[in-house]
């Protein structure tokens, strides 16, 4: 075979595994849209979004998903309160001031944490966490909003830390320098070179992490409890998006008003995560430093 | 290059030629309908074909009201029902000439459960409908301790729940503060743990780490199951245009023999004998 002939075929072969990955994105979108947007004949796109009532099954139904919306957000916030400054600060101590055995330990132990299975983490929620929370605040439930925060920021922290753990690392050599040349502290060289100098890498990180948690499904399914109702405390039980479509896409009957409400469920979703990412993108072409700082 | 080429062509062939063993080699039969019975069918399928090899029985849910539908059409042999045939659907299946014909395969009973050291032992179905709807909100309006009710429902799409909502609820709405399992262990595992709980289980998923309540003081057992005693009960179905022969028979006899109805005992379900 010729070598340019050889050349040819490989380079476009890899184009076409590029391009299988795309078009397979480009597929399920389609899919999405397509199995989604039916709903939209029985129920308006503002009834649907802010909607109080979840009664899918009933007759009349009722589609509206904002109780469900709310607790995707609810448990997403809450979930970052706990995992970001964890997940920061964990990294900054790998980072900058754990001794080198230290950094061999906690490194891979956090990177395990990414690597356990969601079921593991929800059973944990359940079977642990609940009974613990219920008895030691005294709650009807254990299953609720800081439950299911607790446990999803188990698995944002590792997300976090390893990528807000790489932006340190590219901070120029040269910012540490100057800054102890001018006489600064370590700590103050860290919170005031090094973090700001990372910043944008860290914010993704962030961002990145919340969008691990608020489409993560199996933990919220387990251990949210489910109630499709507006919360009025962090004890109460939510029912995130995930959740419900985990849920209820069994048995819903194909092509129902039902099955649509659930895909027109993942097109919300979908649009929230894409939202997470295309910040996550612009904060970290925005806030670049430019010069030897460029991350 | 060439090596995997030819792996692939050898696969594909594979399984060109199984495809095609299947579709020309088999007998098949066709059974839709109710996802609550789809377990049982699902199960008893599986062994009757163990037994059967060469006979190919295709599963698929979609509701009772479908698969009685797709009876009609002709495009199933049997369809699963979780309710009796309405006046409505034997109209339209006598006018196209199709004939149904009713197979009770198992009853379904649900079950209300509580945490083991709730002092409550009975309630009545309008009780039990008032907390599923959040108007009873706590354990001393129903004769237990001053704690609040925390209802334990089903996703609204399962079998267990439409039971639920039409034999308790009588079409009521389940308060939207009510916490949704998945499944009927979910629901054991959330009450088991929870003294302020109530669930309901099918009866098949009672153990002894939750406590059964009566029904207007009823005990849900098998005899007063099927005695139609407890309400909380409903038979399931199997129907076939005309009275089945051949595979389809077979299979339903298979379902109601001995050893069908201990697949319906271990899925959970009441047998009927």
């Amino acid at each position: 075979m010729p070598r340019k002939l050889k050349e040819a075929i490989i380079k476009n072969l890899f184009l076409l595994f590029a391009l299988a990955s795309l078009f397979v994105l480009g597929l399920i979108i389609v899919f999405l849209f397509l199995e989604g947007i039916p709903i939209f004949k029985v129920v308006s796109i503002k009834n649907f979004l802010f909607g109080h009532l979840w009664y899918p099954t009933y007759d009349p139904p009722s589609f509206g998903i904002w109780s469900l919306i709310v607790g995707s957000l609810v448990v997403t916030l809450f979930s970052s309160l706990i995992a970001v400054p964890l997940g920061i600060l964990s990294a900054v101590y790998i980072a900058e001031i754990a001794p080198p055995i230290v950094k061999e330990i906690f490194k891979p132990v956090i990177e395990l944490l990414a690597g356990l299975p969601s079921v593991v983490l929800g059973f944990f929620g359940m079977a642990v966490l609940a009974p613990w929370l219920q008895e030691t605040f005294d709650l009807p439930t254990g299953l609720n909003i800081v439950n299911a925060s607790i446990v999803l920021a188990f698995m944002a922290v590792p997300t976090i830390s390893s990528l807000s753990e790489d932006a340190l690392y590219s901070v120029p050599q040269e910012f540490k320098e100057a800054s102890y040349a001018l006489g600064a502290t370590r700590f103050e060289t860290i919170f005031s070179i090094i973090i700001p100098a990372a910043l944008s890498g860290i914010s993704t990180a962030v961002i990145l992490g919340m969008a691990r948690a608020i489409g993560e499904t199996m933990v919220v399914l387990m251990v949210a409890g489910g109630a499709a109702a507006i919360p009025e405390s962090i004890f109460d039980s939510v029912r995130p998006m995930p959740a419900s479509i985990a849920a209820e896409m069994g048995e819903a009957p194909f092509r129902s008003n039902h099955y649509h409400a659930l895909f027109a469920t993942g097109i919300v979703l979908f649009v929230l995560t894409l939202g997470f990412n295309l910040i996550a993108d612009y904060v970290s072409h925005k806030f670049k430093e430019v010069g030897s700082a460029t991350l | 290059m060439k090596n995997i080429i030819k792996t692939l062509l050898i696969g594909i062939i594979c399984l060109a030629v199984a495809g095609a063993g299947n579709a020309f080699g088999a007998e098949t039969i066709v059974v839709k309908g109710s996802t609550t019975v789809l377990p049982v069918a699902q199960a008893t399928a599986e062994a009757y074909m163990a037994g059967h090899p060469g006979i190919n029985i295709s599963i698929s849910g979609g509701g009772s009201g479908n698969g009685i539908k797709a009876l009609v059409d002709k495009s199933t042999d049997i369809a699963t029902s979780s309710r009796f045939i309405k006046d409505k659907e034997i109209k339209l299946a006598v006018e196209k000439g199709i004939f149904p014909v009713p197979h009770r395969v198992a009853i379904d009973a649900i079950v209300p459960i509580v945490h083991p050291k709730n002092p409550v032992n009975n309630l009545t179905i309008e009780q039990l409908s008032l907390i599923y709807q959040g108007k009873i909100k706590n354990w001393k309006e129903v004769g237990g301790d001053n704690l609040q009710i925390v209802v334990v429902s089903r996703d609204t799409s399962s079998g267990t729940y439409e039971v639920w909502e039409e034999k308790v609820l009588h079409g009521a709405r389940v308060t939207p503060r009510a916490q949704l399992q998945a499944s009927n262990g979910a629901i054991v595992q959330t009450v088991s743990r929870n003294k302020y709980a109530i669930g309901y289980i099918g009866f098949g998923y009672v153990n002894k780490n939750v406590k059964t309540l009566k029904v207007d003081g009823i005990d849900a057992s098998v005899e007063n199951a099927l005695s139609g005693t407890y309400s909380v009960a409903r038979p399931l179905f199997m129907f076939t245009n005309g009275w089945p022969t051949g595979v389809t028979a077979d299979f339903i006899n298979f379902i109601v023999s001995k050893k069908g109805q201990e697949i319906v005992t271990k899925e959970g379900f009441i047998p009927l004998y």
